[in-house]
């Protein structure tokens, strides 16, 4: 049976691991190889690093940090951060990377799902959604979360999905930092409309949340960063426990 | 030992000559013909789409090169998919090594996400690759197409039904799953291999 998934979440600026707190303030966590490793051993199921650093210079820095984590991983990585063509895409799989997360470069030109999914599979298209809660409805944004758009979340979801995309990664700005759980509601609707899996990410505080974002938000995977790297929550102490709340994880 | 991995349009091989290197070995990337035919070991690896790969393949005239390979040959998710008859991902005809059709996931049900990603459980397994100890362990898949269960069958995964996670004929080996990204598990296997 397949297994759900813990995926924690590394924000990589200028080669070293940060967190925002609502997309805004940073603490530093550790060196990302390193981490990665960890979490590996720890019994993460995939990693997914984000190069939040948008500049020419930070993303060689990533392209190489890349190759690091390639070379020295045993589990899959996703990565994401500043890809806006074809050429970034190419750069990014052939410094060793499983899949490529898109997000506001996909706002902005759909088409690029189409042509990373005809060029290299739909499994390697993750399309990352930031959305807020406001006014009763889930707008998406663009740019880390700064600059908000017209589309909503749901429809957007649906369109990502039949261009090409392989998976949907949902963060929640409302929820993102405050961790006090996913948004579980939003999360089983996309699960309900979606035939590809979705990503739960933003509001992780406590292992219950994990729990409950896998029952009740239906995710595929939950996504996490602080929670892993400040020690809050042991990924082996997580797993065991979702095991015993009757989650199938792989232990 | 000579490893080689044939080199062609895919994403993403280089994590099998990472993966072997954490194994201590030092494998070559190629699409010369002379060095894939002379190595110990050959790994065709793959993610990518089936026709355009196969279109790369054939242009590079490799398509007949891997078919008459003599030595352990391991293929790799679309690289096994690509030893297959034909592939229903953009109605490919593929090498023929394997005589099965590769053929889309249908879900059955909501819960039914395709494609299929993720840790899985590996059962029926047989000699070769595998030893009794994986037998239950999770490996890793990212694929939306799969090789029904046949005569050639060497592990057993359900997803929606129950596929091939792995094939053997001869000196042809391959694995639906992805080893290199399998974590411990993942190494056995690929040690396996090159103890063939």
């Amino acid at each position: 049976m397949l297994a759900k998934r813990i995926v924690p979440c590394l924000d990589i600026k200028d080669g070293k691991t940060v967190k925002g707190i609502n997309f805004v303030n940073f603490r530093d966590a550790g060196d990302p190889v390193e981490l990665g490793a960890q979490y590996s051993r720890e019994g993460a199921d995939e990693l997914v690093y984000l190069d939040i650093t948008a500049s020419h210079e930070g993303r060689k820095t990533f392209t190489e940090l890349v190759k690091k984590v390639a070379a020295n991983i045993s589990i899959p990585f996703t990565v994401g951060g500043g890809i806006n063509e074809m050429k970034d895409v190419d750069r990014l799989l052939s410094a060793g990377a499983d899949k490529v997360s898109i997000n506001s470069a996909a706002l902005r030109n759909p088409k690029l799902i189409e042509e990373i999914a005809k060029n290299f599979g739909s499994q390697v298209c993750v399309v990352a959604i930031d959305a807020n809660f406001e006014n009763g409805d889930w707008l998406c944004y663009l740019n880390g979360g700064r600059i908000p758009t017209e589309k909503h979340l749901f429809q957007w979801a649906a369109e990502a999905e039949s261009l090409g995309a392989g998976e949907i990664l949902f963060t929640s700005m409302t929820h993102d930092g405050v961790k006090d759980g996913y948004a579980n509601e939003a999360l089983s609707t996309l699960a309900d409309n979606l035939h590809i899996p979705v990503i739960a990410s933003g509001g992780a505080g406590k292992m219950e949340h994990f729990r409950d974002t896998f029952a009740l938000g239906k995710a595929d995977a939950a996504l996490a960063a602080s929670v892993f790297h400040f020690g809050e929550i042991g990924i082996g102490t997580l797993k065991q426990y979702l095991r015993e709340e009757g989650i199938n994880v792989r232990l | 030992m000579d490893v080689a991995i044939i080199k062609y349009n895919a994403g993403n091989i280089y994590s099998v000559s990472y993966a072997l290197k954490r194994l201590g070995v030092e494998a070559t990337v190629t699409a010369d013909p002379e060095l894939l035919c002379k190595a110990d070991k050959v790994i065709f690896p793959g993610v990518g789409e089936a026709q355009t790969t196969m279109d790369h393949l054939k242009e590079h005239k490799l398509d007949a090169i891997i078919k008459g390979l003599k030595q352990p040959v391991l293929g790799i998710c679309l690289g096994m998919q690509l030893m297959c008859r034909h592939s229903e991902e953009g109605d490919a005809d593929c090498l023929g090594i394997f005589d099965t059709e590769v053929k889309r996931f249908i879900p059955q049900k909501h819960t039914d996400k395709v494609p299929h990603m993720g840790w899985n459980t590996i059962t029926d397994v047989k000699d070769g690759l595998f030893n009794k100890q994986l037998e239950n362990k999770f490996v890793y898949f990212v694929h939306s197409f799969y090789v029904p269960v046949n005569d050639y069958t060497a592990a057993t995964t359900e997803y929606i039904l129950p596929f091939s996670a792995s094939l053997h004929k001869d000196n042809f080996y391959a694995t639906q799953f992805h080893p290199e990204k399998s974590g411990s598990v993942g190494e056995v296997i690929l040690s396996n291999f090159l103890k063939l």
